[in-house]
C-alpha cells in the first residue's frame, strides 16, 4: 500500500474543502485535498445559477464560476496536492486516512492535521415517510438539479416540489425555465424554509404557487409518478381532514432539509451536536479530538456558500497552528448554549487562548420566524453583548461578533437567547 | 416478434420459488424455459417481505408449511456457499408479554419439536434481556429457535437463477402468459406476450397472481386473496437495536409485527396484515405505518423513528385452503402447481423445488441426471467485505474496482458493471439495488442514483432515457424539451 505524509489532509474539494486548503497552505509546506468527483468544486459546479460571492467577492457568481476562482487559487499554489475521483474509506485517530482511487488502488497518508469537509446530503422520501406507491419520477431536488444541470436530462415535464428548502426553490424556476411546469411548491411549515430572495426570484416572478401549512398524503402512480395528494395540516402538523386535493404531476421533487454527511467523523467517536447533527467545534473549527477540524455544511447547514469559505479559512489556518504547534495554551474554555427562541449556535465552544483576545463570530439560528426582538448574550443573568432584529427567520443565519476582552470576563458558559 | 418456442417445461413466474424450482430441474437433462412478467426477477413477493429463515415451528403438524419448512431451512444452510447466499443463521426469539403468551410458546414449542425444529428453548426474561437489552422490560421469556436466520431474498433468487442459467435454463423477462393450450386434458403449451412456447409441462409459480394462471388451464380448484404488509427500514446507524430476529407470540392470522435486523445490518419492523383485493396495490399507508409503529413499540419502546430510511409494501399470495399447493393439476395434464406460497415461502422454496421434482417423475416425466451439472455459481466480488490487501490486488486487476459509487453501502463501479453482465444481470436501477444495495443506505440514491443511470446506460448501449427504475414503463428521466432553454445569438 503506497503511503505518504502531508501535514494537513482535507476530505472533501467543496468550497469549504477549497477555502481550507488556501488557508492551510500558507503555514504549512504540504496539504492534500481528496475529492471523490472527478472535479473540485462540490454542489457548487451543479448551481449555475447567480447569485454567489455577494460578501467574499463583491459581486454576483454563479456557482461554477465562484468555484473557479478558489479551484484558480488552488491551482496556483504548488504545496496543494489534490486527488479527484478518490474516495475516503476510513480515518484512524493517529491521523491516518486510508483511501481508494482507480489511479492508486487503496492507499495510506498520514497528516499532523485533518480537516473534515464532506458537506451534507439530502433528506430522502423515507426519512420524512411519506405514504403511497414507490414510482419513478420520485427524486430529491439536488439529484434531479445535477441530471438537469450537469447530465442535460429532465426528470419530469409536470412537476409538483416539496419543500420550500433553497434547492426546492432553485429547481422550481430552473424547472420552469427548461418549459416544464411546476404546479405548486408545498410547505408543511407555516413559513418559508428558504431565503427571502429565492421566494421572490425563484417562485413569486415565475407565478408559482407556495401552499404554506401543507403537506402531501400519498403518492400515486405504478411505473412512474401520476399525482399526489395533499392536504393541509394543523399547528401540530397532523392533516386537516376535509382539505384534501390532488395534484396531478409526472415528478416530485423533495427539497425536504439537509443533513451534514459525518459518517467518517461519527465512526472516529467525534462529538456530535445533535441539533447542527455536525460535529461540536471551538472558534478555531476544531472538534473534541485535538488536530480534527471541520468545516462547511458538515459542521452546520449555511445558507450562504460565502460562510462556508469563511470557515474553511478559519479551519485551514488554524489547523497549521496546530501542525506547527504555535496554537499556545487554553486559557479558558467558554460552552455556548442556547435558548428562548435560538435553535443552533455554532461554535459551541470558546477556547480562549493566552494572549489571545480576538473577537468570535458566532452564527446563529433561530427556532421560529419572529419579529422586533433583542438577541441577547447572556453570562448567567449579565448581558454580555446585545443586537436588535426587526425579523429573524429560521432559514437566515444570524451572525454576531463578540469581542475577547468581553469573553474573557465571562464564566464557563454562555447563553444565546431571544428577548421579545 | 413473435415466435414459437418448444421446451420440456414452461415455469411460470421468477421469484424465489420459481427460481428455487428452475434452478432443481436444471440438475436433470431437461430443456426449461422459465418466464417473468416483469422486466427484472424477484419483483413480486419475493421483493417485499420479512427476509427471514424461519425455523418452522409455526406451521401446523403434517401441514405442507411444517414439512417444508423444515426441509428448506436444511437445504439453505447446504446451499449457502454453493450459491454464495446472503443468509446469517443468528437464531431467532418470539417473546411473550403475558401469562397466555407463555402458554403458547410451550405449544409452539411442542410442534416445532413435532415438525422437526432442532434445539428450541424457552427462555427466561433474564436471559431474553441479556440477549436483546432493548427489548421491553415487561416481556416474561422468550421461544429461542437456534436455526432462525436472516436470508436476503432477492440475492438468493438471483442466485438460483444464475446457476439455473449457467446449466442450461433459458430465462425470458417481460414475457406475460396470456393463456395455457389444453388439448385433450392435456397441456400442450402456454401462449405469452412473446409469442407461443410448445411445452408438456407447465409449472405455476405465478406468486398473487397463481390462481389467474390456473384457469387459464381451466383448473378453478383454488382462490389466491392478497395480504398486503407494510414495513418501515432503519439507518445501520441503529443497528443495535435488535441483533437478531425479535417476533411477538404469533395470533391466528398472522405470525405478528416484528423487529430484525438484515443481513447487512439495517434494523427493519413489520409486517401488518391487510386483506385486499388489490394483488399488485404496493402503496404504503399512513395508518399501516401507525400500526406496525405500534405494534413494534410493544416489543422495544424507544423505537428510533427519526433513523427511518424506507417503508415498502409486499403483497403474499394466501390460498383460501391456508396451505400451500403443490399438486399436479387435476384439471389439466401437465399442470403443475406451486401455488398459495405465502410465509414461509421463502425459506421453504429450495424443499418445494425439490417436491415439485418428484411430482414431475410421478407425471410421467424422465428426470436424468446431468452429468455436467455445475453446481455453484462464480464467487461475487464484495468489496465493502475485503480487506486492503484483497482490495488493492481486485483493483490492480479492474480499476473500476477503485471508483466507489454507492458511499452509503460503498459498493464499486466494477460491481455494478459485473451485475449488469451476469447470467440475469440487473437491467434497471433498483435492479442494481437488489443485487449490490446502491441506494439502500441512508441517502436512498440521492448520490449515486445518477451515477448508477449513467452506468447502465453506458453497459447496456441504451440512452439514459431507456433507463427504467425497475417496471415496464418506469422510465426515469427525458430529453430536454428543445428551444426552451437554448441561448438564442443574434446573427
Amino acid at each position: 500500500m503506497r503511503e505518504q505524509q502531508f501535514d494537513v489532509v482535507i476530505i472533501g474539494g467543496g468550497p469549504a474543502g477549497l477555502a481550507a486548503a488556501v488557508s492551510a497552505s500558507q503555514g504549512v509546506e504540504r496539504v492534500l485535498v481528496i475529492e471523490r468527483d472527478r472535479e473540485l468544486g462540490g454542489i457548487l459546479q451543479q448551481c449555475i445559477h447567480n447569485g454567489f460571492g455577494l460578501h467574499r467577492f463583491k459581486e454576483e457568481l454563479t456557482g461554477p464560476g465562484y468555484a473557479a476562482r478558489y479551484i484558480k487559487m488552488v491551482e496556483e499554489r504548488s504545496n496543494i496536492t489534490v486527488m479527484l475521483d478518490t474516495m475516503v474509506l476510513s480515518v484512524s485517530e493517529d491521523k491516518t486516512v486510508i483511501g481508494v482511487n482507480p489511479t492508486d488502488g487503496i492507499f495510506k497518508v498520514s497528516a499532523k492535521a485533518i480537516i473534515f469537509a464532506m458537506g451534507c446530503r439530502e433528506r430522502t422520501r423515507g426519512a420524512i415517510r411519506t405514504p403511497g406507491t414507490r414510482p419513478a419520477g420520485v427524486l430529491t431536488a439536488g439529484a434531479a438539479q445535477r441530471m438537469v444541470n450537469m447530465e442535460g436530462y429532465l426528470p419530469g415535464e409536470k412537476v409538483v416540489i416539496l419543500g420550500s428548502g433553497d434547492i426546492g426553490l432553485i429547481m422550481a424556476r430552473r424547472m420552469s425555465l427548461e418549459g416544464t411546469h411546476v404546479e405548486a411548491v408545498l410547505e408543511i411549515m407555516p413559513y418559508s424554509n428558504g431565503l427571502t430572495r429565492n421566494v421572490v426570484q425563484c417562485l413569486n416572478d415565475y407565478d408559482i404557487p407556495l401552499h404554506l401549512g401543507h403537506t402531501i398524503l400519498k403518492i400515486h402512480g405504478k411505473h412512474r409518478i401520476t399525482g399526489v395528494t395533499c392536504a393541509k395540516v394543523d399547528e401540530t402538523m397532523k392533516p386537516i381532514p376535509g382539505t384534501e386535493f390532488y395534484l396531478e404531476c409526472d415528478c416530485l421533487l423533495l427539497s425536504v432539509g439537509l443533513i451534514p454527511e459525518n459518517e467518517l467523523s461519527r465512526e472516529m467517536g467525534i462529538q456530535m451536536d445533535n441539533l447542527t447533527s455536525g460535529p461540536v467545534v471551538d472558534q478555531l473549527r476544531q472538534t473534541n479530538i485535538p488536530g480534527f477540524f471541520a468545516a462547511g455544511n458538515v459542521v452546520h447547514v449555511h445558507d450562504l456558500v460565502d460562510f462556508v469559505s469563511e470557515e474553511g479559512e478559519i479551519a485551514g489556518k488554524y489547523a497549521t497552528y496546530y501542525a506547527n504547534h504555535t496554537l499556545g495554551a487554553v486559557e479558558k474554555v467558554i460552552s455556548v448554549k442556547t435558548a428562548d427562541g435560538v435553535r443552533t449556535s455554532v461554535p459551541q465552544i470558546v477556547r480562549l487562548y493566552q494572549d489571545d483576545s480576538q473577537p468570535v463570530r458566532l452564527y446563529m439560528r433561530v427556532a421560529k420566524p419572529e419579529r422586533k426582538v433583542t438577541l441577547a448574550i447572556m453570562n448567567g443573568e449579565q448581558v454580555v453583548l446585545e443586537k436588535k432584529l426587526a425579523v429573524a427567520k429560521p432559514g437566515e443565519m444570524i451572525v454576531v461578533d463578540v469581542p475577547g476582552d468581553k469573553l474573557k470576563t465571562c464564566g464557563d458558559k454562555i447563553t444565546v437567547l431571544l428577548k421579545r | 416478434m413473435k415466435k414459437t418456442r418448444k421446451t420440456d417445461i414452461v415455469i411460470v413466474g421468477g421469484g424465489i420459488v420459481g427460481t428455487a424450482i428452475a434452478r432443481e430441474l436444471a440438475k436433470y437433462e431437461l430443456d426449461i424455459i422459465l418466464v417473468e412478467q416483469q422486466p427484472d426477477l424477484a419483483m413480486g413477493t419475493t421483493k417485499a417481505n420479512s427476509a427471514i429463515m424461519h425455523a418452522g415451528y409455526d406451521a401446523p403438524e403434517g401441514s405442507l408449511k411444517a414439512k417444508l419448512n423444515v426441509r428448506g431451512n436444511e437445504l439453505y444452510r447446504q446451499l449457502k456457499d454453493e450459491l454464495d447466499l446472503e443468509l446469517a443463521v443468528t437464531g431467532s426469539l418470539v417473546v411473550a408479554v403475558n401469562q397466555a403468551e407463555m402458554d403458547t410458546l410451550v405449544e409452539l414449542k411442542r410442534r416445532g419439536k413435532n415438525n422437526g425444529v432442532p434445539g428450541l428453548e424457552i427462555l427466561s426474561r433474564e436471559e431474553v434481556l441479556v440477549r436483546e437489552p432493548s427489548l421491553s422490560p415487561d416481556i416474561l421469556g422468550a421461544l429461542y429457535a437456534p436455526t432462525g436466520g436472516m436470508l436476503w431474498p432477492f440475492t438468493a433468487a438471483f442466485a438460483f437463477a444464475e446457476n439455473a442459467v449457467r446449466n442450461g435454463v433459458k430465462v425470458i423477462t417481460e414475457c406475460a402468459v396470456t393463456g395455457i393450450e389444453v388439448v385433450g386434458g392435456k397441456t400442450v403449451g402456454v401462449h405469452t406476450s412473446r409469442g407461443f412456447i410448445e411445452a408438456d409441462y407447465v409449472i405455476n409459480a405465478a406468486g398473487v397472481h397463481s390462481d389467474e394462471v390456473s384457469r387459464m388451464a381451466g383448473d378453478e380448484s383454488f382462490t389466491i386473496k392478497p395480504r398486503k404488509g407494510e414495513y418501515i427500514l432503519f439507518d445501520k446507524s441503529v443497528k443495535d437495536l435488535v441483533k437478531t430476529i425479535i417476533f411477538p407470540t404469533p395470533s391466528k392470522i398472522s405470525k405478528g409485527i416484528l423487529l430484525s435486523q438484515t443481513v447487512h445490518g439495517n434494523v427493519f419492523i413489520g409486517p401488518n396484515a391487510i386483506d385486499t383485493n388489490e394483488k399488485d396495490d404496493v402503496s404504503t399507508t399512513s395508518m399501516g405505518m401507525e400500526e406496525i409503529i405500534v405494534g413494534a413499540k410493544r416489543l422495544v419502546p424507544s423505537l428510533p423513528l427519526s433513523a427511518a430510511i424506507t417503508q415498502f409494501t409486499g403483497v403474499r399470495a394466501v390460498a383460501d385452503s391456508g396451505d400451500f399447493i403443490i399438486r399436479a393439476s387435476s384439471g389439466s395434464k401437465g399442470l403443475i402447481q406451486a401455488a398459495g406460497i405465502q410465509s414461509p415461502g421463502l425459506t421453504a422454496a429450495p424443499a418445494i423445488a425439490e417436491m415439485i421434482a418428484v411430482i414431475l417423475k410421478e407425471e410421467g416425466l424422465t428426470l436424468k441426471p446431468k452429468i455436467d451439472f455445475k453446481p455453484a455459481n462464480p464467487r461475487r466480488v464484495v468489496f465493502s467485505h475485503m480487506d486492503h490487501e484483497a482490495r488493492q490486488a481486485l483493483i490492480a486487476k479492474n480499476p473500476l474496482h477503485g471508483r466507489i459509487i454507492c458511499r452509503c453501502e460503498t459498493v464499486t463501479e466494477g460491481e455494478i458493471v459485473d451485475a449488469i453482465h451476469r447470467p440475469c444481470g440487473a437491467r434497471s436501477v433498483d435492479g442494481i439495488k437488489r443485487r449490490l444495495r446502491p441506494g439502500a443506505g441512508r441517502c436512498q440514491g440521492g448520490f449515486c442514483g445518477p451515477r448508477v443511470t449513467a452506468i447502465l446506460a453506458r453497459e447496456l448501449n441504451i440512452p439514459v432515457t431507456a433507463v427504467r427504475k425497475d417496471t415496464a414503463d418506469s422510465y426515469m428521466f427525458y430529453d430536454k424539451i428543445p428551444g426552451s432553454s437554448e441561448v438564442k445569438t443574434d446573427a
